[in-house]
């Protein structure tokens, strides 16, 4: 097993000490087989069956999507339960949910319905402003957002088990999700041609435990995987995230506060799995309808989302 | 000799990735042209709705039976392992469409949910005796399928017990093997000529036995048909150029 193009990677154990009964390998395992797939927000069961009908590899089930959150203002918490299982039944393809970050009660109960991620998500809101879930007393994997590699190791680090950038959702403007997702790779970048006695310090800077950095750096990736989300509207807007170095990519608003999500929702799949092919993009982009409404993210007034955790 | 991965969805860079440490190339289908420049073929894990899906709108699903059809080799596991099914249950409303050509029936999701996913050690004396290596293999079931019926030419290369009363939950494996007699088992590996399917995933392991018995396979059936594999075309140049992906580390 030696053979050439083997990575011996350094404190590979570092992130997988984990409870003997759902191993980290078996957590990593379902996010590997989301990879190159659209996750979409639903909010009844019956846009759960359009968006599996379109291609979706996953859906999100939520109570309203973050556009309406940020619309309707208030606390935002987790999913009547009920619904979600309401979802669940309604789909053969995996079901995440959301919680608030810290909340892990409502972890717990998403365990118990036996829901198949769950995201730890900024889009809700913040229940613990110092802490987020201690991520290794769950068998359930986490997704969790990141704004840059510093913020995304330390979920790892946490137990994380997947990753998405946090762009800024419900706005419909990728502008956010962009910075994010050049800022992760591109710290990677510098990361992978720094001395290694330099790693250390850089560590330090980027406030990240120092095995996961320097697994980072020989990766040359992150050690999990690695989704985009916040502000996808647009089947050239999942296929830049794609070409930016993204796994897959998570559409929330986008879909279904469009004119005809079922062909929307079906482009941005194909996108996702053509990516680098434009011709196929101009095809699937062609006569979709109106898209979500755009927010201008220069306003003040716009909450940013992204920044309620660290 | 170039072995095409079917890169639509899901774990295909893990595949990729494993046949490049074992020194060959693997090649990214996403496209029904690109199945002539192949010799064989791996059909890797992942939503297999969303696969099926995927293949249905760039009209994929005629040449892969053509290609099955031909007596090419083909791999499947998991999602892959659906897809070559003649017969599967449990799935979503509507159905879904299938290659076929395994003579089997396959129950979609069998293990249930995300939470129920696990890894076993499984016995597998066929792959052992010829690659070598430990007796058992670390299967990695991830909302994993697995075989109820399979009909006379299948061979059975793996199974696993599952306790007889409830079927979503398997057993571990250490310490219960004197008992397992007695419990119901189902089967997770096949192979039926030309065709290798298994509803764990070795792809997402350091083992890379399954990918070398694969390869095998593959160039028996090479030999017999003399084949031109060596005209590999990727075809279509307007593809931007695709970063090769440093692909995530193994976890043990």
């Amino acid at each position: 097993m030696a053979g050439s193009g083997v990575v011996t990677v350094y404190g590979n154990g570092a992130i997988t000490e984990t409870t003997k009964k759902s191993p980290f390998s078996v957590k990593v395992g379902l996010a590997q087989m989301l990879r190159g797939g659209v996750i979409m927000d639903v909010v009844t069961p019956e846009q759960a069956r359009i968006a599996e009908e379109a291609g979706a590899c996953a859906v999100m089930a939520l109570e309203r999507v973050p556009a309406d959150i940020r619309a309707q203002g208030g606390v935002a918490r987790m999913s009547d339960p009920q619904l979600i299982k309401e979802i669940k039944q309604a789909v053969t393809i995996p079901v995440m949910a959301k919680a608030r970050i810290g909340h892990f009660v409502e972890a717990q109960i998403l365990e118990a319905i036996g829901i198949d991620y769950v995201d730890e998500s900024e889009v809700l809101t913040v229940a613990d402003e110092e802490n987020h879930i201690n991520k290794h007393n769950f068998r359930i994997p986490f997704v969790c957002g990141c704004r840059n590699l510093g913020e995304a190791l330390r979920r790892i680090r946490e137990g994380a088990a997947m990753i998405r950038t946090k762009g800024e959702a419900g706005t419909g403007n990728i502008i956010e999700a962009v910075r994010h997702v050049r800022s992760v790779m591109g710290d990677i970048r510098v990361l992978r041609n720094m001395d290694d006695d330099e790693v250390f310090t850089f560590a330090k800077k980027i406030q990240a435990p120092y095995d996961l950095v320097m697994q980072t750096k020989q990766l040359g990736r992150l050690p999990v995987v690695h989704f985009a989300a916040g502000g996808v509207a647009t089947p050239a807007d999942a296929a830049l995230m794609m070409q930016l170095g993204c796994d897959g990519v998570f559409v929330g608003s986008g879909v279904f506060k469009s004119g005809d999500p079922a062909r929307r929702a079906r482009a941005i799949v194909q996108a996702v799995t053509h990516y680098s092919d434009p011709e196929v993009l101009a095809d699937v982009s062609c006569g979709l309808g109106e898209a979500m409404v755009g927010i201008n993210l220069n306003d003040e007034k716009v909450e940013r989302y992204a920044n309620r955790s660290e | 000799m170039a072995v095409g991965v079917l890169a639509l969805q899901g774990s295909f860079n893990e595949h990729i990735a494993a046949l490049r440490r074992l020194g060959v190339k693997g090649i990214a289908i996403r496209k029904p042209e690109q199945l002539e420049s192949i010799s064989s073929l791996i059909i890797p894990g992942g939503e297999s709705t969303t696969m099926a899906k995927l293949a249905e709108y760039h009209n994929l699903f005629p040449a892969l039976r053509e290609f099955v059809k031909m007596g090419k080799p083909v791999w499947g596991t998991c999602a892959g392992l659906i897809f070559l099914a003649n017969k599967a249950t449990g799935q979503k409303t509507g159905g879904q469409e299938l290659i076929g050509g395994l003579d089997c029936t396959v129950h979609r999701n069998f293990f249930g949910s995300q939470i129920q996913s696990f890894e076993a050690e499984i016995p597998i004396p066929e792959i052992a005796d010829k690659e070598g290596g430990p007796p058992s293999f670390r299967g990695v079931f991830i909302r994993a399928p697995a075989i109820l019926e399979v009909g006379p030419g299948v061979e059975v290369l793996a199974d696993i017990p599952v306790s007889s009363e409830k079927s979503s939950s398997p057993v571990t494996l250490q310490g219960e093997e004197e008992k397992a007699g007695s419990e119901e088992k189902v089967i997770v590996a096949v192979r039926q000529g030309k065709l290798l399917a298994t509803a764990f995933h070795p792809e997402l392991t350091a083992d890379f036995r399954w990918h070398s018995y694969f390869l095998k396979m593959a160039n028996e059936a090479g030999d017999e048909a003399s084949s031109s594999s060596s005209t590999i075309n990727e075809g279509s140049s307007s593809l931007l150029s695709e970063r090769t992906p440093n692909d995530l580390p193994i976890f043990q």
